[in-house]
């Protein structure tokens, strides 16, 4: 029969078209008691301490991890944590001692070599590891990590394992303030497993921290259990935590208000309106080490000749940031007045009103100093920033209203919206911008020396806009000279004055950290990296 | 028929090839993916270099092609910026996708063909223009608020079902999502099985049928149906490779780890390995669905023929 044979060949193409696709499933683990469910986002790398520089992974490693230090979730403080004490004499040489009888879940014990053989691993050039640049102050950096061409040696010779608890560590230059950087999750210890069978390590992380992996799916979960053996201080108070990843924030805000999620660490835009009504107080908003900024391209002679302040200093006083930040942020943003962050705190450096005039919105002032200074380059300025995620396209429309209004000359502001974030960070980093641009800054420790020095010195790391000033230069090298903390705050404070005169980029706000949390939970905080502090967290 | 089958599919080879090298040139129109890998911070030049000498980004683009497709040959896809291999990323996000489309296939075809049919029978009366009506509002309703409004009224108002669906996606989370993902065709679907029974309700050979005496239920299904699910096969069948690529916005919004979210992921990270390797399943799956629907013309209507 005809009709027969030709389904039998239709059949034929659709088993042709199905047979790559074995049907996957599985079951679903019965949720335990005690149990955190947390939102998550996919890590953008795989899960290394040197390798990730997100917020994603960063919940992980803190999870995982115990480093030397660690940050106080409220006052931001490096305190000891696997160190039992860190000294120097010259502020250039430090002894580092451990704490005895701590293991890795695995049973291994961390010892100076864990410390050692891991940040040796970071720095080295062949493991293309992120954040390997954070080692560079250690003596032999270059050596492991060469600018161009292949390493020179395999281990840097700064560190030294002199015991079991002990190493030393010689830096290349003086630096008060490096063991308080030592918090930063780039400096964990790795166990040997890590090294000797790298793949399975990476499928199933074995730490020195309160938790334990239980199981982990990339791409979608990841189960961690309080892990028993952990004699740290901050044993979990919780059985465990579920990362679940999700597609889309709105799409977790909706399963925290049906029930099937308990914490939600970054409440989208479009529900802030609705947030106090749907939770009340299980909604925490509070500063974290997060400041927008935009950088003038100081290489560009144009933005950069004398007078040019003024003009620069005028555009900042004309962009209005409180109605800015609680019409577009319903303030989940706070007005900059420094370059800094309220979540480092006095003691740590941040000074509310640092910037002072220029920082503050006066549209008449505006107008007189940027006519002052010679007026706009070609009378006009365009702002660039991608607009993939952050709001960023409706606060840079707001920011070039704000300017055009107190200006006066019409549409003189122009937005340059760029569709991702990885040709944003091509067109920047490129050094080819010819106006201002966004910078996002998150501090990777609370030191205010993270805030200035990699983004304004001469040759920063992160120097997007090349601000050049000798005084400034001098005044952070004396900075981290400075034996005194409190000294060598001032001495900052001293060198970001200098940025409220020149101006190199204009403080917009200072980012906060939300988070929205079910009635089943308790004690959920956020520390200043905007992760939730999970092993304080209770379950009812 | 056969020979008809394996021409169609030999002619698949050179498609494939030029559609796998516009989406890689494409995918590299889009720019160097290396500095967003380091966040807010400069990228260090000597571990970026590392990391593009590794990933074939110093070559020059015919070069980085040339390489991406000898590695496909010996069936390795490379790897997305997570650490992950894209085969294994594709083996998780294919049949996941390809249940929510069956599910929406089958809501289409069940709940589409039927109103087509009944509106069809009865041109002009009350159901038909109410079912007319209802396709309209349907239509004019964008995926993004039927999905969000849905999803609110079951799962957080009356709590059903579950809002979101979990990692393993099992058919009975996606029966809102696959029915979301439907409505559009679906109103699609009715409207062409409408016209095409209403056509077709006055040709020659139907009146033969009810002359001859056979029973109504027969004339229908077998006579009328049969010829008049041609243009609706059509449909259906591009409506596949649509649905399976196109549910990016449904995916989003019900959290399911599939194609449309793994290509979204890839493009916001410029990974041209993710892109480039799931785009090209999909261009199979829209020749394999094409295919299908034109030998399914000849099940359908026996005076077409294959050779």
């Amino acid at each position: 029969m005809r009709g027969a044979t030709h389904a039998k060949w239709a059949v034929c193409a659709v088993s042709v078209a199905l047979a790559a696709t074995a049907c996957g499933g599985g079951s679903t683990v019965a949720e335990g008691a005690g149990i955190v469910r947390s939102s998550w986002g996919d890590p953008q790398n795989p899960i290394e301490p040197a390798n990730t520089n997100e917020v994603q992974g960063g919940k992980v490693l803190d999870l995982l991890f115990r480093g030397l230090k660690r940050y106080d979730p409220k006052t931001g403080e490096a305190e000891n944590m696997v160190a039992e004490k860190i000294d120097t004499t010259d502020q250039q040489n430090f002894t580092v001692t451990l704490k005895t009888g701590l293991t890795f879940s695995n049973g291994e014990k961390v010892t100076a070599k864990s410390f050692v053989d891991a940040w040796n691993y970071g720095a080295h050039i062949d493991n293309k590891q992120n954040n390997s640049p954070f080692f560079a102050n250690i003596q032999g950096y270059d050596d492991v990590h060469p600018a161009s061409g292949n390493a020179k040696a395999k281990t840097m010779s700064g560190l030294v394992v002199k015991d079991e608890r002990t190493f030393t560590v010689k830096l290349k230059e003086k630096f008060s303030t490096w063991p308080e950087t030592l918090g930063y999750q780039a400096f964990s210890p790795l166990p040997q497993a890590f090294f000797k069978d790298h793949d399975a390590w990476l499928k199933k992380p074995v730490g020195n921290g309160p938790y334990t992996v239980e199981s982990y799916t990339k791409g979608s979960s990841m189960k961690l259990r309080a892990w028993d053996g952990y004699k740290g201080p901050d044993k979990a108070q919780n059985g465990g935590v579920d990362l679940v990843v999700y597609t889309d924030n709105n799409t977790a805000y909706t399963d925290l208000m049906a029930g099937n999620l308990d914490l939600v660490d970054d409440v989208p835009a479009k529900q802030l309106k609705n947030v106090k009504s749907d939770l009340g107080d299980r909604y925490i908003n509070q500063p974290a080490l997060i400041i927008q900024t935009v950088v003038f391209p100081m290489y560009d002679k144009r933005w950069n000749k004398p007078g040019m302040e003024k003009v620069r200093k005028g555009l900042s006083m004309a962009i209005n940031r409180d109605e800015i930040t609680k019409q577009i942020y319903q303030e989940t943003r706070t007005p900059a007045t420094d370059w800094t962050s309220p979540a480092l705190h006095d003691k740590g450096g941040y000074e509310e009103g640092l910037c002072g005039d220029a920082c503050t919105y006066n549209p008449e002032q505006a107008k007189k100093l940027i006519d002052e200074g010679g007026g706009l380059p070609g009378g006009k300025v365009q702002l660039t920033s991608n607009v993939d995620t952050g709001s960023h396209r409706d606060w840079m429309d707001a920011v070039c209203n704000s300017i055009n209004n107190a200006l006066g000359k019409g549409a003189v502001c122009t937005v340059n919206p760029v569709g991702t974030f990885a040709d944003f960070k091509n067109q920047i980093a490129g050094f080819k911008m010819t106006g201002p641009f966004r910078s996002g800054w998150q501090a990777d420790y609370p030191l205010i020396q993270n805030f200035l020095q990699p983004l304004y010195a001469t040759g920063g790391s992160s120097n997007y806009g090349k601000f050049e000033n000798k005084e400034f230069d001098g005044l952070i090298a004396e900075a981290n000279r400075e034996s005194d903390p409190a000294a060598a705050v001032a001495k900052f404070q001293e060198a970001e004055k200098i940025l409220a005169e020149q101006m190199p980029a204009i403080p917009l706000w200072y980012q906060n950290g939300s988070a929205g949390y079910s009635d089943l939970i308790s004690d959920v905080q956020l520390n200043q990296f905007s992760v939730p502090v999970y092993d304080q967290i209770k379950v009812s | 028929m056969g020979r008809y089958v394996i021409r169609r599919l030999l002619q698949m080879i050179p498609v494939f090839i030029g559609s796998t090298f516009l989406i890689f040139v494409m995918v590299y129109a889009l720019g160097d993916p290396v500095a967003a890998l380091f966040g807010d911070k400069a990228p260090d030049p000597a571990t970026a270099a590392r990391i593009r000498k590794e990933l074939y980004l110093d070559q020059p683009l015919w070069k980085q092609y040339l390489h991406y497709m000898g590695q496909i040959f010996q069936g390795d896809f490379g790897t997305a910026f997570n650490g992950q291999k894209v085969t294994e990323l594709l083996a998780s996000a294919y049949p996941v996708t390809l249940r929510l489309t069956l599910v929406a296939v089958v809501i289409e075809l069940v709940v589409g063909i039927t109103l087509g049919v009944v509106s069809g029978l009865r041109r002009g009366r009350t159901v038909d223009t109410s079912v007319l009506v209802l396709t309209l509002v349907v239509i004019s309703v964008p995926t993004f608020v039927s999905g969000y409004v849905l999803q609110f009224l079951f799962g957080v108002k009356w709590a059903v079902i579950r809002p979101t669906v979990s990692p393993e996606a099992p058919f009975s989370e996606l029966l809102l999502p696959g029915t979301v993902l439907a409505l559009v065709s679906l109103a699609y679907v009715t409207r062409l099985t409408r016209t095409s029974i209403a056509e077709n309700v006055r040709a020659d050979y139907l009146r033969t049928a009810v002359a001859k005496g056979l029973p109504r239920r027969r004339i229908i299904t077998r006579h009328l149906l049969r010829n008049s699910l041609i243009p609706v096969i059509t449909f259906i069948g591009t409506d596949i490779g649509a649905l399976m690529g196109g549910a990016i916005v449904t995916e989003k919004i019900f959290n399911i780890h599939g194609v449309g979210y793994q290509i979204y992921q890839g493009i916001l990270r410029n990974n041209a390995p993710t892109v480039v390797g799931f785009v090209t399943i999909l261009v199979i799956v829209f020749l394999l669905a094409n295919l299908l629907v034109d030998l399914l013309y000849a099940v359908l209507d026996p005076r077409i023929r294959y050779a």
